[in-house]
């Protein structure tokens, strides 16, 4: 049996599957201000009752790291930076201690400039007055030569509890943004460390003895013991569950969006042929721009209990949230106190919904009911404008081959996949504004927490070969081999790909069902003058995101019903 | 946080899978190293600066420029409609005002194209910045341009298409073609008849460095773009002026180069020529860029940048004193100098031989250009290369007179089809392209 748990604003979600389908569903309130305890919470009335022995994996979405960096309460941590030319180092400044040293390497990671580590002690002296245990230190082009990361993690190490190093984070180029992330895992670190530590203590007084394993932004999962290293990619996991849950109702051969409506926000992706879409790049959060590997999503803040007002005496829907819906007590009427004075929501008073509108309907002189259609409306129609953007954004991201750039997939989803709380009462509005078709997932309220707990471990790998060099590395692996000049493109992927098995066996994957893709593999000729000297291979491959092997079952039996909720296409 | 003061539009289109030949300098990898530091560098998540999407151009964008032998397929590959296309991208967006600045960081090059296209000449095969500016002109009805082409070779293509064109300045400041291929543009050459002083030419002499260059940017180019007052500026960006660079003799930096670009302030770069492509290129780009933007750019150095190695003598300042004196004499003088031609309405013709080294190609032209007090002329060629292409082209300018226009089309009806492959015609009074025989 496995438990998947999905924190999400509102609520937490957390679910038990069995390989004959779902077994059990919960929902317990989420409290920003406790997540330790909200989570504890879930997975103790779930659990209630099984013998702790037949549960094989526990899988957790949580707002912990993301929460800790929006509202910046992170501990003080250090960061060390080498650039070399280029842009001053100091716009790229994330904290207070941050200090920009000499070093330098090229892009072909050759060095320019040695590292002082005169200047790396003193530093470190002063994190140490400061009362810094945890160092971030990053160089630029660090993913083509490590060497000078190396040598300050190497003078540092004994002083301090934890040293971040820039090129185990990710291969992609990007020095603000491996700045950026390395200090967010730095930041973070110990937050995660004594969280996941405190839980897994938790779970195992309940016999529950098994690793905790937990979901990144890039829809896959890793265990605990690996996630100390990254614990930065554990941010912005919801939507990544959302879009888990959903995947197996995608069609196969076709594109399609996924929308999680909640209660503050709706959360959207783009799958290619059940493959979710991924941001290039990275993620953003708070203000810093990541490496950090995630879905493409686009969330906005409209959900069932975004606040209604009237702006300039038109109807706004969002982007606050003041509490529930009026129909369950709340403050300001929503648009689920519309689905309610319609009749397409059966539970909440009725009364007090109406009473919510009222004031609207009064200033905008129309019935009660006209206002209700109208806020469910505006409220479609942005969620619509804004999956519309999200596509956009999917297909102007630019390419650099002429291959490409003519043979380029564009896509076109026909379908909507929705879950969270209301998504069967804005599934008919949805249909009706647009040429969509509409499906509600099943078990749409807890669709999340059972894409969490179904997650495939994911990892991705980097890797460069320089034949004039004679050097192959990947760096975030620590990899580096001598090569000799005959080395080729079959031999990098093959490399990359014995790379990319050995690091998801770590993270926690199932040595039997891995699917390895290679995501690029380029190979240039070095020229000096009219003769070529070398050749430069470039691979990456990763374990792409996913279901885990098995539960077939599972998804059988969920979506058994599934049509009874699908509205048909639009006008 | 970093924030461009200028909005700043790229197109990064690198056409990684596209070259001449295996070991050409125009290959594969010739921006690699250039996309390598300018990820690296995060020049994208500088705030103002937008990535944009290459469009490709179309057939008719290419004929509004160009006559193409025998036809536009044969002559380009895709990479030439993508590479023009990130011109005409940037273009738009900056005419849309999406973005105040732009720069086409594509390849293949183009300011070796002339008008009429045999095949590929100084690895050019279209005009990139020509069938920008074209479109614009129809889309927007845009009138005075200004290139200014800082490529280290002279910009023979560009030159060529504007010869005659009284509304587009042509600058080109290039290493002396007595030293460099394509061997031409010097100061007097002047443009056609109808554009006199419209062309201009600087040559500079070998190992010219930043103080060179910076002081011909201030010093003659940017007075004569006061005087001339285009609706835009174009700027030809090569960047093979580098001291690095393996096929010149200049030595120009990455720090020159922001330099100029901040002093020139173009609304659209176009990157041409560069092939230093390892320890140059990535830190011109990136320089450009972080002018373009109005970025600090002044940590931005090549490794083994030393000033002083570089620094031009006191004869090579000395020599480019004297040609600006030149060229601002001759610029002031246009008017006269056209006064000075004996015969101001009648016909003029010039005949050319023109090689395309990079496809071998030797081509006869025959030029008769309608001197024209009212419009920039209708202009007639007559074209045969060594491969065995005979062809009449006739072009009628953007803003022709009734006559010119009459003439062009008594030209073009008139040819006889016998003594040519093929006939085209540009009238660009009516953006059309015409074929005898008709396709």
């Amino acid at each position: 049996m496995i438990i998947g748990l999905d924190v999400g604003g509102t609520h937490t979600d957390v679910v038990l599957l069995g390989e004959g389908g779902l077994l059990k569903a919960a929902k317990v309130p989420t409290d920003d201000s406790d997540l330790f305890r909200t989570v504890l919470r879930g997975l103790t009335e779930i659990s209630e009752g099984i013998a702790p022995p037949s549960i094989q994996r526990i899988v957790l979405s949580t707002t912990l790291t993301t929460n800790a960096i929006v509202q910046n309460k992170i501990p003080p941590v250090g960061m060390i930076v080498s650039a070399g030319p280029g842009i001053d180092p100091e716009y790229f400044r994330t904290n207070a201690s941050y200090y920009a040293v000499s070093g330098a390497i090229d892009h072909r990671g050759r060095e320019i400039e040695p590292l002082n580590p005169g200047e790396i002690t003193r530093i470190a002296r002063q994190f140490q007055r400061e009362g810094i245990r945890h160092v971030g230190v990053v160089s630029k082009f660090s993913i083509r030569n490590a060497t000078h990361e190396l040598q300050m993690c190497e003078i540092l190490r004994a002083s301090f509890d934890k040293v971040f190093m820039g090129h185990r984070i990710s291969g992609n180029l990007n020095f603000a943004r491996r700045i950026a992330t390395t200090f967010l895992n730095t930041a973070v670190y110990p937050i995660h460390k004594a969280f996941y530590r405190a839980m897994q203590k938790s779970l195992s007084t309940k016999g529950l003895m098994l690793p905790i394993r937990i979901l990144k932004a890039d829809g896959g999962n890793m265990k605990f013991e690996a996630s100390m290293d990254f614990p930065g990619q554990t941010i912005l996991s919801g939507p990544a569950a959302s879009v888990l849950g959903a995947m197996a109702f995608c069609a196969e051969k076709a594109d399609t969006l996924v929308m999680d409506i909640g209660g503050t926000t709706t959360d959207m992706a783009v799958l290619i042929h059940r493959d979710p879409v991924l941001n290039p790049l990275g993620i953003e959060l708070g203000g810093y721009k990541t490496l950090i590997r995630s879905l493409e999503t686009l969330s906005i803040g409209l959900g069932g209990d975004s606040a209604v007002k009237l702006v300039n005496g038109e109807l706004q829907v969002g982007p606050e949230r003041s509490g529930p819906a009026m129909a369950y007590g709340g403050p300001q009427p929503t648009p689920t106190d519309a689905l309610r004075v319609l009749g397409d929501l059966k539970t909440g008073d009725h009364a007090k919904a109406v009473r919510g509108l009222k004031p609207l309907a009064q200033a905008l002189g129309l019935p009660v009911t006209a206002v209700a259609a109208q806020i469910l409306a505006i409220s479609s129609q942005t969620i619509l404008s804004a999956a519309q953007q999200l596509i956009d954004r999917i297909n102007g991201k630019p390419v650099y081959t002429v291959h490409e750039l003519k043979e380029g997939y564009v896509v076109r989803p026909k379908t909507i996949l929705v879950l969270g709380g209301p998504a069967p009462y804005f599934a008919r509005h949805l249909a009706q504004l647009s040429n969509y078709k509409v499906i509600v997932v099943p078990r749409w309220q807890v669709a999340n927490a059972i894409g969490a707990a179904l997650a495939r471990t994911t990892c991705e790998v980097t890797f460069l070969a320089d034949t004039e060099r004679r050097v192959a590395v990947a760096p975030e692996e620590s990899f580096s081999r001598r090569i000799p000049a005959d080395f080729d493109a079959a031999a990098a992927e093959q490399t990359a790909l014995e790379l990319l098995r050995e690091k998801a066996i770590a993270r926690g994957a199932n040595p039997e069902h891995m699917e390895t893709e290679v995501l690029e593999s380029m190979q240039f000729n070095m020229v000096r003058g009219f003769s070529t000297i070398g050749k430069n291979f470039r691979v990456k491959v990763q374990l792409k995101p996913g279901l885990i092997q098995g539960y077939n079952k599972v998804i059988a039996q969920l979506a058994q019903g599934a049509e009874a909720h699908e509205q048909g296409a639009g006008r | 946080m970093l924030r461009a003061k200028h909005r700043t539009g790229l197109v990064f289109f690198p056409a990684f899978d596209w070259a001449i030949s295996p070991t050409h300098p125009e290959r594969q990898e010739r921006l690699l190293y250039t996309q390598d530091q300018i990820f690296e560098e995060g020049l994208f998540d500088i705030e103002g600066i937008t990535e944009f999407k290459p469009d490709l151009v179309t057939l008719k964008d290419i004929q509004r420029v160009h006559f193409c032998v025998p036809d536009v397929w044969t002559v380009t590959t895709e990479s030439h409609f993508i590479s023009a296309g990130g011109a005409k991208t940037i273009g738009m967006a900056v005419l849309d005002q999406r973005i105040d600045r732009g720069f086409a960081l594509v390849r293949p090059p183009g300011h070796h194209a002339m008008r009429v296209v045999h095949g590929s000449r100084g690895f050019c095969n279209i005009n990139i910045e020509a069938v920008m500016i074209e479109y614009l002109r129809q889309a927007y009805g845009i009138d005075k341009v200004a290139i200014v082409d800082t490529d280290c070779h002279h910009g023979d293509g560009t030159q060529d298409i504007y010869w005659h064109d009284p509304d587009t300045l042509f600058i080109s400041i290039h290493q002396d073609g007595r030293t460099l291929y394509p061997g031409s543009g010097f100061p007097n050459e002047l443009g056609g008849v109808n554009a006199i002083g419209k062309t201009i030419n600087i040559p500079l002499p070998p190992h010219t460095s930043e103080e060179g260059f910076l002081y011909a940017i201030q010093n003659i180019v940017l007075p004569i773009l006061d005087d001339f007052k285009p609706d835009i500026i174009i700027n030809s960006a090569g960047q093979d002026n580098h001291y690095t660079d393996p096929l010149t003799n200049m030595n120009f930096s990455a720090q020159g180069y922001a330099k100029l670009t901040a002093l020139l302030q173009p609304d659209i770069a176009v990157l041409e020529g560069g092939y230093a492509i390892e320890g140059a290129l990535p830190y011109v780009n990136v320089g450009i860029v972080l002018a373009l933007a109005g970025v600090d750019f002044s940590r931005v150095k090549e490794p083994d940048y030393d000033p002083e190695r570089i620094r031009q003598s006191a004869a090579v300042s000395r020599t480019i004193a004297k040609i600006g004196e030149d060229v601002l004499e001759l610029w002031e003088q246009r008017d006269e100098i056209h006064s000075q031609i004996p015969d101001r309405t009648g016909i003029h013709e010039r005949q050319r031989r023109i090689f395309y080294d990079t496809d071998r190609i030797f081509e006869s032209q025959i030029e008769w250009i309608k001197a024209c007090p009212d419009c920039a002329g209708a202009l007639r060629i007559d074209s045969n290369s060594d491969r065995g292409l005979h062809i009449l082209a006739v072009h009628i300018p953007r803003k022709a007179c009734r006559a010119c226009k009459d003439l062009g089309y008594q030209w073009y009806a008139s040819a006889k089809p016998k003594r040519f492959d093929m006939i085209f015609m540009q009238d660009r009074t009516e953006d059309k392209f015409l074929k005898r025989p008709p396709p």
